[in-house]
């Protein structure tokens, strides 16, 4: 299902966000897999809650970084969600 | 600390195992607990590997519930904050031990099943091992693990895949892992036996490209072909030395769990170094790493950043000189060898059973 900015992502009921005190990075692991994440996916990720909407999420982004992210914020989930990292409801 | 960093720590506690199925990935050569490490090196190595950067502990063996420390040991994994895999056959996975190693933080169960007729599966493991699949399975869902089933597949089984893929999703897998046998140790003792049928193989990959579509967003269906199967090699372990590292039963370390058949590298053991200097400096580590170990036809072949010139340990088993190009790529000159193999499959040959050497009384 293609994202929308209607849609609203979670994460994996089996992926947990967590920081990597080694690599000083953030990394989404789940199992047998670990996905090291740069500040902005990680600052994405932290705002899917279940609740928030791509809009929703883009707009709190937009505002922290002072421009529009919408188109960022819904291919980086959509790349997610292909590996079913990220699941859209 | 040099740039790549390893990710993944597969930890080999024991090789003791109540199953003998006869495509182990452990040693032709086994021992039993006698030389296993303590639980106080493993704590360190968990702690170690954490600190070079390791995300992802399997707890593997052998039959890894046959510790009586696992507990104890997944406990220490969680707290250092690794990511804990429990790779079990289920037998030995009780209520009580179920329980304790959920409040330990382990947060995934890997389960295998070895066919989903209990006639069949019982004689692939060779021994009664089918009846202990679903009330574990009951279990993981029931605590609230990450659940993933894995299936060795095989002549015997293949053409039950879909059957068995089904099977999985009833017993609520997240994923289910569909590996065919890959031909070291054990299995390379029983190739004859296990070799599937090139229909088979082509009938099998329709199944699963199918099942993968029916179950997205259900269950992840990672579908693995054998390789003796394919035009190149794989790129093991994403290539010697770089993500992956195995801890054997006794402490050597393995850039991975097939490396001991490689008889002409010596292995260092975490009982007499750090898991940072293995990981930097041990010679195993470095034989492969990288590409000037390379020959032709890899050296020159664009290809050697993708597959790193394959496996060595099948190099080694086939051609005896690990430096070779796996004989799997069509571009190898021993690849003649892995045709041959193809076409004795259709002579197979009875099980040769995975059993530990029996060892001498105490004097």
């Amino acid at each position: 299902m293609p994202l929308t900015p209607l849609s609203v992502p979670t994460l994996w009921r089996l992926a947990r966000l967590d920081f990597d005190r080694v690599r000083q990075q953030h990394v989404l692991l789940y199992p047998e897999g670990a996905v090291l994440l740069n500040d902005t996916g990680a600052a994405i990720l932290e705002l899917c809650d279940g609740h928030r909407s791509v809009e929703a999420i883009a707009k709190i982004l937009g505002e922290r970084y002072n421009c529009d992210v919408e188109g960022d914020v819904t291919e980086y989930l959509s790349q997610l969600a292909e590996k079913e990292l990220v699941r859209v409801g | 600390m040099s740039d790549s960093r390893p990710t993944t720590l597969l930890a080999e506690l024991t090789y003791r195992c109540p199953l003998h199925c006869p495509y182990c990935s452990n040693p032709l050569n086994l021992v039993g607990a006698a030389d296993e490490l303590p639980t106080e090196v493993w704590t360190r190595v968990f702690s170690e590997a954490r600190d070079i950067g390791v995300l992802q502990l399997g707890l593997s063996g052998g039959e890894p519930l046959a510790r009586r420390d696992l507990e104890e040991l997944t406990a220490c994994a969680h707290r250092v904050g690794l990511y804990t895999t429990l790779v079990t056959s289920a037998v030995g996975f009780t209520p009580d031990r179920a329980r304790a190693l959920r409040d330990a933080g382990l947060d995934h169960v890997q389960i295998s099943i070895q066919d989903i007729e209990p006639e069949s599966a019982d004689r692939i493991a060779g021994m009664a091992a089918a009846r202990h699949k679903e009330p574990a399975a009951a279990l993981v869902r029931q605590l609230g693990f990450a659940f993933t089933i894995n299936v060795v597949l095989h002549r015997a089984n293949l053409d039950r895949l879909e059957e068995i893929i089904d099977y999985a999703a009833a017993l609520g897998a997240d994923r289910l892992e569909l590996a065919n046998t890959q031909y070291y140790g054990w299995a390379l003792e029983n190739r004859a036996a296990l070799m599937p049928t090139a229909d088979q193989i082509a009938r099998s990959q329709a199944v699963a490209d199918a099942a993968i579509e029916r179950y997205r967003g259900r269950m992840q269906i990672i579908y693995v072909l054998p390789d003796y199967f394919e035009s190149y090699p794989k790129p093991c372990y994403g290539g010697w030395g770089r993500v992956y590292m195995v801890v054997a039963p006794d402490g050597r370390v393995l850039p991975c769990h097939g490396a001991t058949h490689i008889s002409t590298l010596r292995f260092d053991n975490v009982r007499d170094h750090s898991m940072e200097w293995i990981w930097e400096q041990s010679p195993a580590f470095l034989a492969f790493r990288g590409d000037a170990w390379m020959s032709e036809p890899c050296r020159s072949c664009p290809r050697k950043t993708i597959d790193f010139g394959g496996c060595r340990c099948q190099a080694f088993a086939l051609t005896a000189d690990a430096t070779n190009t796996d004989p799997v790529c069509t571009l190898s000159p021993h690849h003649h060898l892995i045709e041959q193999a193809r076409r004795d499959a259709d002579e197979p040959t009875p099980y040769r059973y995975r059993y530990l050497k029996v060892e001498a009384a105490p004097a």
